[in-house]
């Protein structure tokens, strides 16, 4: 698996890499926040917003959870001390401010209606540019995987969502997820085996997979019937 | 169909493929509030189409320019900061100005005035004072914010007000009552925006020019500034004009408490 290890090695090395930056851009903030904060914008504002977006499936809102999530970290570091603001490690800390604005959003929407009305809207947001290494049909089935992946993402449970999404959406160690998400170590660890378990399924059984659409959800009502002729 | 069994690896690579782009909106909008950038919209005026730029912290530049372009480049040459245009003023905003412009103090506006000096916002926020329709020499602003000797520089810090209309730098004067420089286009552009304000600026000017620079009543003996509302409402045949203040307090007559009228140095 030499493969393997090699790509391994090349991620802890983008992910090193990444996270000495922000060591480097939280002492920047502390020294001069107007000047560094658009540096932050820029390294951080992607991933943000995928996180947003893989919460909560609908682009518009994600928008405006990235947005937010940016501009209240800019106000919390205008509060706090300059060395506060130096310690901050910026990518679990971000990502916990927009993963509980997301949360009150999504909190918010149930409120205002039935949850069993609550189909979450699907909008899995995907003007990637064009990968390439393949061909065209690869890409129409990569992007429906990723479509598929990113409906069943919504399927799983808040607390087992959220911690798939820092860990392995955003790429958080499991101790920066931990820390995103103020639980401990074993519990995300646990909600990561979970989650991944419960895609798996999704994937490995495509029958089993809950109806999305009109097609499918008429395949799904078809099936027992097509095996009873069987 | 995409019937593929994932294994973990393979999972875990379909997972981080789910990454996306933030729209450009994101960013930019963080920045706007954070008033690290600004946008801008055109708006209506008494001089006809202006710009006025914002951000999270205020309304920071309002301006004249032929185009939207060259309102962006002056900006970012004056203020130093990005600016991109939005598709309106927000509404709420967009009635704040033209109510203020319309004569009605009571609203609020917020105003982003970082980098300025205190001498000029506090020279700015004393004409915020000088009510609808009305005017005060440059000498009264300086007389009311404790720099009586700083009329050339009160002058100067209205012609920097970065917000004109809202901040009504146009209802200050010369001291000699004549009408004065104007930012948003001179002498002209200010005759236009104090007449849409209900003044009759030829009438200022003769007054000016005949050197009545105080107003009295004869019944109450109180000495205005002659656009005061209270000097307007003097009857002509109770009217009685003075030159100075000195003049007028020999007279007997004592400074009205709305207007409060200053002696002017030459």
């Amino acid at each position: 698996m030499a493969g393997t290890t090699a790509a391994t090695d090349s991620l802890s090395v983008v992910l090193n890499r990444s996270m000495d930056t922000d060591v480097a851009l939280a002492k920047r903030l502390a020294k001069d926040l107007d000047a560094a904060f658009p540096v932050l914008v820029d390294a951080h504002q992607d991933r943000l917003y995928t996180i947003a977006l893989r919460l909560l499936g609908d682009r518009r809102d994600a928008e405006e959870v990235a947005q937010d999530a940016l501009v209240r970290a800019f106000r919390a570091m205008r509060g706090y001390q300059r060395e506060r603001v130096a310690a901050l490690r910026l990518r679990p800390w971000l990502a916990s401010i927009a993963v509980n604005l997301a949360r009150n959003r999504r909190r918010r929407a149930e409120d205002r209606q039935p949850p069993n009305q609550l189909e979450p809207m699907l909008d899995t947001g995907f003007d990637l540019p064009a990968d390439l290494r393949s061909g065209p049909e690869r890409r129409a089935d990569r992007r429906e995987t990723q479509r598929e992946l990113a409906e069943a993402l919504l399927r799983l449970t808040p607390a087992v969502r959220t911690a798939i999404v820092l860990r392995h959406v955003d790429g958080l160690s499991v101790a920066e997820t931990a820390e995103a998400l103020g639980r401990p170590e074993g519990t995300i660890k646990a909600q990561v085996h979970r989650g991944l378990r419960e895609l798996r399924i999704t994937f490995e059984t495509p029958a089993l997979r809950p109806p999305t659409t009109p097609a499918r959800a008429r395949a799904a009502r078809l099936l027992p019937a097509l095996e009873a002729i069987r | 169909m995409t019937t593929m069994t994932l294994g973990d690896a393979g999972l875990e690579a379909a997972l981080r493929d789910l990454r996306v782009a933030a729209p450009p909106a994101v960013g930019f909008g963080a920045l706007v509030d954070a008033g690290l950038a600004d946008r801008y919209a055109p708006i209506e005026t008494p001089l006809g189409q202006a710009f006025v730029a914002w951000n999270g912290r205020g309304v920071s530049w309002i301006g004249r320019a032929d185009d939207g372009a060259a309102f962006e480049a002056r900006f970012r040459a004056d203020v130093g900061r990005d600016i991109a245009a939005a598709d309106e003023v927000p509404e709420r905003l967009g009635r704040a100005i033209g109510s203020r412009i319309a004569g009605n103090r009571r609203v609020r506006i917020k105003l982003d005035l970082r980098g300025h000096t205190t001498f000029e916002v506090a020279v700015w926020m004393k004409a915020l004072e000088i009510p609808h329709g009305e005017v005060r020499p440059y000498g009264w602003i300086a007389a009311e914010i404790g720099k009586p000797k700083a009329v050339r520089a009160v002058g100067t810090a209205l012609a920097h007000n970065p917000v004109p209309l809202v901040v009504p730098c146009h209802r200050v004067v010369r001291s000699d009552g004549m009408i004065g420089q104007y930012s948003m286009g001179g002498p002209d552009a200010k005759r236009r925006v104090l007449s849409s304000e209900g003044l009759d600026t030829r009438w200022l000017e003769e007054e000016a020019a005949a050197g009545h620079r105080f107003t009295g009543s004869d019944t109450t003996h109180i000495v205005c500034n002659p656009t005061c509302r209270d000097a307007r409402r003097v009857t002509p045949q109770h009217r009685v004009t003075f030159p100075s203040l000195v003049a007028a307090s020999s007279a007997g007559y004592r400074p009205c408490l709305h207007c409060r009228p200053v002696s002017l140095a030459a």
